[in-house]
């Protein structure tokens, strides 16, 4: 009994220690930065770089660090250099939270993020309680940019589904089209309510719409199948790549060649190992970005990362360069100075995000509507011989 | 001092700690000496302490392994949460709408425990185990597949997507199949989350010395010669499985009403976080359950504190797991900290 009521005691003042402790070191963050505070500006970034998720929030965090670089190297915003501090979320709305509080005691004046959509809404939440300005560069769900406080790079997710079937209609790809979606995902079954919907004004017919789930993609047999037996000209495909080569791969086992149509979760197909390239001609995609775009700055962000991170850049990481790009014009636009409270800062650039124009790698003379959207035009995107190529 | 018994100066010493540690985070966030960081995971450490505490119920006093016990905290979050987004308009006082809530929540949450472990409990072996991780996966299955919205004739429901509820254009989708809940009004705070725990304590404590308690543990100890003495096996092994269902719902609605976002994931209510509150009772101690609470605490706020090392703080938080099991568990330690305490004891009585 003795004993137990020591090591109780013992783990008590354990845990007390890792609080103060950890109280202490957030004092000393705030203090260093309170005494630094007028010559950098901070920004942070909220994604996931652990768990299942983390591909995309290296790409965000690897993108977004490529970007301060260059600005530091051209002199930083208004005169003054970014510090950049990107914070692990796991993919889950309670530790992105804790994510959010940790930048918001380290001082930050702008929030990049979060990169995965639920985790945005939990945070968009707290962000707009605090005021804190807040730019997801690839959380797709509508109710991201709910407050006036919130922006986002890419495109939400009805938007992709409409400006799909709207594509679909316009070019008269085919008269009967199947979707195939994964069910459990929120991006993508996002898509494919926004897609119907759309599909009712378009001239084409949804024939079959079947649902996968993350615990079953790996046999896309009976989805295919009824796709074939219904007749499908088209087969619209809004997921990610990683599931569409092995759909791609199972059509062609069973004989099956209709065309496949995908949104931006695509791009980035032609790298799966062991995958055969030739499958994938004439598959077609929405795509903000193409890294084999020939386009001068596009080729000058490609080259860059490539030589920094060894990888090719996806859209998350573009996406994620043009959202420091678009806060340093912001912050530029609305004459940000690090001594400002972020709650001014935020006040300033919820005007200034929609007065400006960037020449991004996702867009030219992209723009944001005060709803927190932003302005392009998707462009689609064609697979022919084995290469990534613009549809005019 | 001395009139107390032994149980209840432990206890008081449980209580005693839940609200200092209280009183002092109270009178810290009043100085304005915690972070926001810290200020954040208050309410979530006070959830994870009641899973904690309820978990040892069926593990620690009840013998029974369970691993589903995010399941239980899932169907308290969407039940509680489904009912507060209905009722946030109907009924304005946050008070009011948050007690409604965490009765529906426990309710819920106590009914599928009920369900459940009427066939299981009645067999001897791991079976329990086996059904409680499966329930786990089935709830957050169903919860992904769930589509319910609401207009002015009434509830739509569907398992195939929002968009066949037909709904009527001023109708609003309520769950949102994989996307959850979203809105939920963030009702928990750290004063009312303080006192569940409180609440918590008080149930589990009192139950476990009680007639009942002592029924429980008897037939954890001995199944034969408990049946052998006339105790209702299944019946005790019901309750102690049903108040442990039902506390976990408790926190399920805590959790639900601190975020604006609700998603099943395997991350927050599959089979991970089970394991997770697993680990928590098992570091904290088996059937010890102020070695839970400290555990929770400790457990929760490690990989948070240790953000300042970005990339290793997994890895520091997998070693420290491992040290707490060796320290606990492992013979030698046991044996190393007899000989302390035996060497301990020696100086204080030379002392006296």
């Amino acid at each position: 009994m003795k004993f137990k009521k020591v090591v109780s005691a013992a783990l008590v003042a354990v845990l007390a220690v890792a609080c103060m402790s950890g109280c202490g070191d957030n004092k000393d963050g705030q203090a260093s930065a309170g005494g630094s505070g007028g010559d950098v500006v901070k920004i942070g970034g909220i994604g996931p770089v652990t768990g299942s998720a983390a591909v995309y929030g290296m790409a965000v965090k690897n993108g977004a660090e490529l970007a301060v670089k260059e600005i530091n190297e051209a002199g930083g915003i208004n005169g003054k250099q970014i510090e950049f501090d990107f914070q692990d979320d796991e993919n889950d709305a309670e530790k992105a939270v804790n994510a959010y509080n940790t930048l918001k005691d380290w001082g930050t004046h702008a929030i990049l993020g979060t990169v995965t959509s639920a985790p945005c809404v939990a945070v968009g939440e707290v962000a707009q309680a605090d005021n804190i300005f807040l730019l997801t560069p690839s959380g797709t769900a509508v109710d991201c940019v709910k407050y006036d406080n919130a922006f986002r790079v890419c495109f939400s997710d009805p938007m992709q589904g409409l400006e799909s079937a709207k594509y679909i209609g316009d070019n008269n790809l085919a008269a009967k089209v199947a979707v195939i979606y994964d069910s459990s995902d929120v991006y993508s079954s996002g898509i494919y309510e926004a897609f119907v919907k759309e599909a009712k004004n378009q001239n084409f017919e949804i024939v079959a719409a079947e649902a996968f789930t993350k615990e079953s993609n790996s046999d896309f047999s009976v989805q295919l199948q009824k796709a074939k037996d219904a007749g499908a000209e088209l087969v619209f495909l809004p997921f990610y790549y990683s599931e569409a080569s092995l759909v791609l791969k199972q059509a062609a086992g069973m004989n099956y060649a209709p065309k496949f149509f995908g949104c931006d979760g695509m791009d980035g197909i032609l790298a799966v190992k062991g995958f055969d390239a030739n499958l994938a001609n004439d598959l077609m995609f929405l795509s903000p970005f193409t890294p084999t775009s020939e386009d001068e700055a596009i080729q000058k962000f490609v080259t860059d990362f490539q030589e920094s991170y060894g990888d090719t850049p996806n859209q998350f990481a573009a996406d994620a360069y043009d959202g420091i790009y678009a806060i340093k014009a912001a912050m530029e636009k609305a004459n940000v100075t690090p001594d400002m409270s972020t709650s001014e800062i935020c006040d300033a650039l919820k005007t200034a995000m929609t007065e400006i124009t960037i020449d991004g790698v996702t867009a030219k003379s992209l723009t944001w509507q005060s709803s927190g959207e932003p302005s392009k035009e998707p462009m689609v995107v064609k697979i022919a011989d084995g290469d990534y190529a613009v549809v005019e | 001092m001395k009139q107390l018994n032994k149980t209840t100066k432990s206890n008081l010493l449980t209580y005693g700690m839940v609200v200092a540690l209280f009183g002092i985070m109270q009178a810290l966030v009043a100085t304005g000496n915690v972070s926001s960081l810290l200020k954040g995971l208050l309410v979530p450490l006070c959830a994870y302490i009641i899973l904690a505490v309820s978990l040892n119920l069926t593990v620690g006093i009840l013998g029974e392994l369970s691993l589903g016990h995010a399941g239980f905290m899932c169907v308290g979050a969407f039940t509680s949460a489904f009912f507060s987004k209905c009722v946030a308009d109907a009924i304005p006082f946050a008070g009011i709408r948050y007690l409604l809530a965490l009765l529906i929540g426990a309710a819920s949450a106590g009914i599928c425990g009920i369900l459940i472990g009427i066939p299981v409990l009645r067999l001897k072996g791991d079976y329990l185990a086996i059904v409680t991780l499966a329930f786990g996966e089935i709830i957050k299955n169903i919860v992904n597949i769930l589509f319910i919205g609401r207009d002015e004739n009434g509830f739509h429901f569907s398992t195939k997507d929002s968009l066949s509820l037909g709904l009527s254009p001023e109708g609003e989708v309520i769950v949102n199949g994989p996307q959850g809940i979203t809105g939920t009004p963030q009702d928990s705070s750290f004063a009312v989350s303080v006192i569940l725990i409180l609440v918590t304590l008080f149930i589990v404590l009192n139950l476990i010395h009680s007639r009942s308690g002592r029924a429980i543990m008897a037939i954890r100890d001995n199944r034969i010669a408990a049946e052998s003495v006339g105790i209702h096996i299944t019946k005790y092994k019901l309750m102690a499985f049903s108040i442990s269902a039902a506390l976990a719902g408790i926190g399920g609605v805590i959790y639900a009403h601190n975020l604006a976002t609700l998603t099943a994931q395997p991350k927050n209510f599959g089979y991970n976080m089970s394991i997770m509150i697993l680990v928590f009772v098992v570091l904290g101690g088996i059937g010890n359950i102020r070695g839970s609470v400290i555990a929770a605490i400790v457990l929760t706020l490690l990989p948070e504190m240790l953000r300042g090392l970005s990339d290793y703080r997994m890895l520091i938080y997998a070693v420290v797991l491992i040290a707490m099991m060796l320290f606990n568990w492992s013979p030698k330690a046991i044996e190393l900290r007899e000989k302390f305490s035996a060497k301990w004891k020696r100086g204080k009585q030379k002392e006296a």
